[in-house]
């Protein structure tokens, strides 16, 4: 067997293995960890238990957190989702004059560090005398939600034949008509995974909501916080594992809409690609 | 009516509101984009250019004095902690989407050209573990590196060490394996975008031409799939200069980043403009860092066709 | 098919800054015509098309439906159907939902609406398909289907977009005939866009050929294909072998010419006659250049030299150099009486109809 074969059959996908283990491994700690009976995360194991579990229950600061996450993330997502909505369909729809600068100024946000995000947006809200809130947050998030958004709202634009809209318009019906009845139905897949993956993103987003926070904590504020008291750390590691596995359901759900949208319009979506 | 009248007033209609047709597209389209792009314009771009500006004032306890200087540049491209960092940063930045983007390619390779009709699959679930909480992941690392962290116990419960080693953690080391792992997935997805690209028939021809599969991916495939290597460089380069979270929990005081020294004048220092200047020189650094790295890269691909 | 005008197109354009798709376009349309616009792409049969149907608008000039004109009237509103290149098909509703689609707003009732669909889906031989699902259907049935939910709305003009293009050949060919036989049984006016000349001529009872924007010439497909007003329209519409001629002198609406190869003809001026310092083209298509075999003559004959002949399984096509024309002629031949095998350098006598010599403008 030559080289390259060998490589192609046996060392690409060894490596490929390799490589899922290594991405999976450091998250898989916390889970692990998480049942573990010792109050500090080391090895050897010691046996299971579910108290730190337990211990989260009652926490009413944690549930506080919590309580801010969820505000904070549902009008972020639906906030996100709509600006995505008239951007991306402006986008992929028209051509007009001054679209790519536009569209670049939107998506800046992926590509510039989060820290530069934050810190403009503190420095003019605190300038302008405004406090700081669960509000601020929200619109700081928002601004790196909405270049998500927007990736998964182009393709599910995008790949959707123009004429059918055409053709609504050809039978008769009206504007609004057509967009009820043949558009919305099309991207309803890409609007629901949308405001799942804008959601996930605000729910684990830590130094916007560091930066523009006030008096109330968002849940990662709030791990933060935890991480000065060694003692504590079990119990956080337990909140921890339950923000992975709910980012995980809302990700995976959120991908099958993806392609359940894909489908309809029949184009071959990956996951942003 | 007769045609001509029909015609002069459809002539007339073109030269004013009538013809709404012909600008419709164009003001239809700006019409809709403008929520999203005001939105952006009035919460990034205006903001940043407060920054920019007040990196020419100076703050006294709470007020800002709005004379020009350049005292603050002056601090950030002379002080010795300053540099200090921006040149800690910048190491780390550039060394993290190297190895990153290294570490990435040969997954997106495999995935694009072996990936089969489970391309989709395997792109998933690799992406999953990106969309938790960095935060958590951050802390995940500091959990393998710490002195009675996994790795630790683990080697000295296999035998390797014997007693905990201090070298992993709370140093620029643990911060630049950390950073590493949380950008993993993102450099992927720009060179696998630029593989798939590739047309598999120009493969083909290379093959058709007497090139073996070694040659073909160096002569064909790895140039055609440059502008993903790049985008990839990039989009990890920029976001790490300005990490914040990582140096903190797992740099200790050796693998302190510029942006610990961002949020400090922003907190405790009370010092805006210096906070301002720092982003900006950070942001016009990593900005020619980035561009010198992309020029090179493409010289050198220039050089060996 | 009645003489009333159902379009009428008036000096339209459309520009786009300084490029005009359509340049001061004229045409009029009947009633119950099955009318083609034809041309290569670019042309500007699609622009017309789809400003007839709404969804775009003339830069100067006016269009009448129906006597209306239909400034400033959206699509919707306009008492014309289309189907689309692509088909359109809605992927979220099956084969009755997409037929049934514009008849919701009509607010017709269930059992008459139903009533509608089924008619339409059995006037396009899908009938009983009406609970597939789009992504189920064949190329052929999704265009039976777009018909189907065009027709259903009892438009007073049918707009046809490039119909039968994605289509392979056979179903094609099968298509045009279907085509041309709903619409005498519906009766209505249908508009077709096609750059395929052979469609146009099986299908129209008139053609619009255009070219870069303009239309260059209205007509029956006879007249269009046997007399082309120029020599685009000639080659467009199929192979032409031009001649060069002189003329001789003017006589009222014909001229007399003098051809190299040909002789001296005698022919109807063409449409945009003018005088070019005496010279003309005439044109004569291949098919109508016949091989005499052996001792058989005729009243007009040229003579010449075979230098390449291809089979094409029904006809051969030769290429015979006659002395004193620069350019060899282009014989198209059934293979009935053994055209292809003629061998190649052989003599051969060429018999023609003077009145196939058509003058073209330049």
């Amino acid at each position: 067997m030559t080289l390259a074969r060998r490589l192609a059959l046996f060392w690409l996908p060894a490596y490929a293995a390799f490589y899922v283990l290594f991405l999976y491994a450091p998250v898989l700690l916390l889970p692990l960890f998480s049942v573990n009976d010792s109050a500090t995360p080391t090895l050897p194991l010691a046996g299971f238990t579910l108290r730190w579990y337990s211990q989260l229950a009652g926490n009413q600061e944690m549930i506080n957190a919590a309580w801010n996450s969820l505000r904070v993330g549902v009008s972020a997502a639906v906030l996100s989702t709509l600006l995505g909505i008239c951007g991306a369909r402006a986008l992929t729809r028209y051509r007009f004059a001054g679209q790519r600068p536009m569209g670049a100024l939107i998506m800046a946000p992926l590509i510039l560090p989060e820290i530069i995000v934050g810190v403009s947006l503190l420095l003019v809200l605190l300038s302008f005398g405004m406090s700081l809130s669960l509000v601020t947050v929200t619109l700081g998030h928002v601004l790196i939600c909405v270049p998500y958004s927007m990736v998964v709202l182009m393709s599910g634009f995008e790949g959707f034949d123009r004429s059918l809209e055409e053709a609504s318009a050809d039978l008769g019906e009206s504007a609004f008509g057509t967009f009820r009845r043949v558009t919305l139905p099309m991207v309803a897949p890409a609007i629901l995974s949308s405001l799942l993956v804008s959601f996930t993103i605000s729910l684990d987003e830590f130094i916007i909501a560091f930066f523009l926070s006030g008096p109330d904590p968002t849940l990662p504020i709030y791990i933060f916080g935890q991480l000065r008291f060694a003692a504590r750390l079990p119990a956080v590691l337990a909140l921890g594992t339950i923000m992975l596995v709910a980012s995980f359901l809302l990700v995976t759900i959120a991908e099958i809409l993806r392609r359940r949208a894909a489908r309809r319009t029949h184009t071959s979506g990956g996951l942003f690609v | 009516m007769t045609a001509t009248a029909d015609n002069a007033r459809s002539q007339l209609a073109g030269t004013g509101a009538g013809r709404p047709l012909l600008h419709s597209e164009q003001a239809k389209g700006l019409a809709l984009v403008s929520p999203t792009f005001l939105y952006a314009f009035v919460l990034l771009l205006l903001p940043i250019l407060v920054v920019v500006a007040h990196s020419f004032w100076t703050q006294d306890y709470l007020t800002i004095d709005r004379t020009f200087t350049l005292e603050n540049y002056r601090l950030a491209l002379t002080e010795p902690i300053y540099q200090d960092l921006l040149l800690r940063s910048i190491f780390i930045s550039v060394t993290v989407s190297i190895v990153t983007v290294i570490l990435a390619y040969p997954i997106a390779y495999f995935i694009s050209f072996h990936g089969g009709p489970h391309k989709n699959l395997w792109l998933f679930i690799i992406m999953v573990p990106f969309w938790t909480s960095y935060l958590l992941r951050v802390m995940s690392w500091k959990v393998i590196l710490g002195y009675q962290g996994v790795l630790n116990t683990g080697l000295m419960g296999v035998g390797i060490i014997d007693e905990p080693s201090s070298a992993l953690l709370y140093n620029t080391t643990a911060v630049v394996i950390t950073l590493t792992h949380a950008w993993a997935a993102f450099a992927i997805l720009p060179i696998f975008v630029s593989l798939e690209k590739v047309d598999r028939s120009l493969l083909e021809a290379a093959r058709d031409l007497g090139d073996g599969p070694v040659r073909s991916f160096l002569r064909v495939t790895l140039p055609l799939s440059l502008p993903g290597v790049i985008a990839a460089l990039l989009i990890v380069m920029i976001p790490t200069v300005g990490d914040y979270v990582t140096p903190r929990l797992v740099g200790g005081t050796d693998g302190v980043m510029i942006a610990n020294a961002i949020q400090a004048q922003f907190g405790r220092a009370a010092n805006w403009p210096l906070g301002a200047a720092l982003s900006v020189t950070t942001m016009v650094a990593v900005s020619l860092v980035a561009a010198t790295v992309v020029i090179g890269i493409r010289t050198l691909a220039r050089a060996f066709r | 098919m009645s003489d009333r005008p159902m379009i009428e197109i008036r000096d339209v354009t459309r520009s786009y800054g300084t490029f005009k798709a359509l340049d001061n376009a004229s045409l009029t349309i009947r009633e119950g015509e099955f009318f083609s616009l034809l041309g290569p792409s670019g042309c500007g049969k699609t622009t017309l098309l789809r400003m007839i149907a709404g969804f775009d608008e003339p830069t100067e000039g006016s269009i009448r439906v129906d006597g209306q004109p239909m400034i400033g009237i959206p699509a919707n509103r306009r008492p014309t159907n289309m189907v689309f290149q692509s088909y359109a098909i809605f992927p979220h509703l099956d084969v009755a939902q997409n037929v049934a689609y514009g008849l919701k707003r009509l607010r017709l009732g269930a059992p008459e609406e139903k009533r509608r669909v089924e008619e339409a889906l059995a006037q396009v031989q899908l009938a009983g398909l009406g609970n597939r699902g789009a992504h189920e259907l064949s190329g052929g049935q999704r265009q039976r289907v777009a018909l189907a939910r065009a027709l259903v709305m009892r438009p007073k003009v049918l707009l046809l977009d490039e119909p039968l293009s994605a289509l392979d050949k056979k179903l094609r060919e099968q298509m045009q005939v279907e085509l041309r036989h709903l619409q005498q049984q519906v009766g209505i006016t249908f508009i077709l866009v096609t750059h395929d000349q052979y469609e146009a001529l099986a299908m129209s009872d008139r053609i619009a050929v255009m070219f870069g924007g303009k239309i260059a010439q209205v007509d029956t497909p006879k007249q269009v294909y046997q007399r082309p007003v120029d020599r685009q329209v000639a080659d467009f519409l199929g192979g032409m072998n031009f001649v060069r001629a002189q003329i001789v002198e003017e006589q009222g609406e014909a001229i007399v010419v003098d051809t190299l190869g040909f002789g001296r003809v005698r022919t109807d001026k063409p449409a945009r006659y003018h005088v070019n310092g005496g010279n003309a083209t005439l044109g004569i298509r291949p098919e109508r250049l016949r091989v005499l075999w052996d001792e058989e003559k005729a009243k007009h004959e040229v003579a010449g030299t075979v230098v390449d002949r291809h089979y094409f399984g029904e006809i051969t096509h030769l290429v015979v150099d006659i002395p004193g024309m620069e350019k060899p002629l282009s014989v198209t031949e059934t293979n009935n009486f053994g055209a292809d095998d003629i061998p190649v350098g052989a003599p051969i006598r060429l018999a023609y109809d003077p009145d196939a010599l058509v003058a073209l403008s330049d």
